[in-house]
């Protein structure tokens, strides 16, 4: 049993362990708001992005001239997977989640005998899959987010990385893994093609009413040229969306993580509380039956 | 009540414009085009340069976008621009500075990907000096 020290000094690291996750837990509520802000005002781009590119793609469609970025290599035998982590842990599931798929997936890869090379963003990430496929990872980029949030030099970056290693042919396709924000409770694990260009999920109905009509676009300058020019952006924005996403994700993990350790540790306290008022009150007792007894055998 | 086209535009981080407007002149990658409403639809790429915003027959607003890709449909002109600033904000030491360090960039660029890259951020520091000075 432990003595009533013991217990005294059990009690205050509690304390002070819950002081620094609430703390935690405060700041990465902060932090939410703004890249979850963030994240949403990025929508609109992607969106707008994704709606015109499929436009384009449909006009172009299956022509000799289209782009490599659009018709892809002809092969898919060297897969590139991006995998989007957080910098830092403490984050509950956050980052195994997503490593987790990653690792599904590469191993679903090899067992078809391709060839799987990996680009990690988030140390977190890189971290746990070195161990596994460290000779697979190509690149790693660490410390996205800054004081200010992320900018998008960042996802230039990344993207000019891929869309070099795509030059020289280094893979086929491209799919990037990240967690996409739903709420602070929640995120989903989502795997997106980057290269080739899949087309985005355009709602039809959503689509005529935007337009108006389908009426046929006019170009300038060709469509070729227009494409040439936007697919990279293409890239260059999805990254810089998934990054938004995880950011925001992490943070919201982060969030309900250190709520329940919070909570947690407001239990413990309690529960220590309760054992070390019932030993002291043990040992009253204690004291009081000895001097009792003393007293009656005078 | 005159006629208007909606004025969409996008930045990589935010919607930064979304209201109707009379006409908007837009600098294309073949030349600027003026968007009234009920504009044939078009696809553009944009150069670096300045849109103009018109209303009641004068340019009301101007701003600075370093390219990105123009959509233009009868109801609307939706522009997807990488950097966008009002002509206003932009400060001629910056847009020199950025000429400058463009310049330094292109001599010391050795791989075609640099090379490429300094010369756009070359372009657009020209043309952020020549929307100031008119």
């Amino acid at each position: 049993m432990a003595s009533l020290k013991d217990l005294r000094s059990r009690i205050a690291s509690v304390k002070s362990t819950k002081k620094i996750t609430s703390a935690m837990k405060m700041v990465a509520a902060s932090k939410l708001r703004r890249s979850q802000d963030a994240a949403e005002a990025a929508r609109p781009y992607a969106d707008r992005m994704g709606t015109m590119l499929g436009r384009l793609a449909a006009a172009v469609g299956g022509s000799q001239g289209a782009p490599k970025l659009l018709a892809g290599t002809g092969k898919d035998d060297v897969h590139l997977l991006v995998v989007f982590t957080a910098d830092r842990g403490l984050c509950g599931g956050f980052n195994a989640s997503i490593v987790k798929a990653a690792r599904l997936k590469v191993r679903a890869l090899k067992a078809d005998g391709k060839t799987v090379k990996l680009i990690c963003v988030g140390r977190k990430g890189a971290d746990a899959l070195k161990r596994e496929f460290g000779d697979d990872i190509v690149a790693r980029y660490t410390g996205i987010e800054g004081k200010k949030g992320i900018d998008f030099s960042a996802a230039s970056d990344v993207a000019d990385k891929i869309l070099a290693l795509y030059d020289e042919g280094e893979f086929d396709v491209c799919t990037i893994f990240y967690n996409k924000f739903v709420s602070a409770i929640s995120q989903v694990v989502t795997a997106q093609q980057l290269v080739p260009f899949a087309g985005a999920e355009v709602d039809e109905e959503q689509e005529e009413e935007a337009t108006g009509s389908s009426a046929v676009y006019e170009y300038e300058p060709s469509e070729e040229a227009i494409l040439a020019d936007l697919l990279p952006r293409n890239v260059g924005v999805q990254i810089f969306g998934a990054m938004l996403e995880s950011s925001a994700s992490e943070h919201g993990a982060r969030m309900s993580a250190m709520d329940n350790a919070t909570r947690n540790a407001g239990d413990m306290i309690d529960r220590l509380s309760i054992q070390y008022n019932r030993s002291r009150q043990a040992q009253i007792t204690n004291e009081l039956i000895e001097i009792i007894s003393g007293a009656e055998a005078l | 009540m005159t006629d208007t086209t909606v004025l969409e535009l996008v930045s990589p981080s935010a919607l930064l414009k979304s209201e109707p407007v009379e006409m908007v002149v837009v600098p294309g990658m073949e030349g600027n085009f003026g968007v009234l409403p009920k504009h044939a639809p078009m696809i553009s790429t944009i150069r670096p340069g300045v849109i103009d915003i018109y209303a009641g027959g004068k340019v009301s607003e101007r701003i600075f976008v370093a390219g990105g890709v123009a959509e233009v449909n009868p109801e609307r002109c939706t522009i997807l621009a990488e950097e966008a600033v009002a002509v206003s904000d932009l400060k001629a030491d910056d847009a020199q500075a950025r000429l400058e360090a463009a310049d330094a960039a292109l001599k010391a660029a050795s791989t075609p990907h640099d090379k490429a890259n300094a010369e756009r951020e070359l372009e657009i520091a020209r043309a952020q000096i020549s929307a100031l000075s008119n």
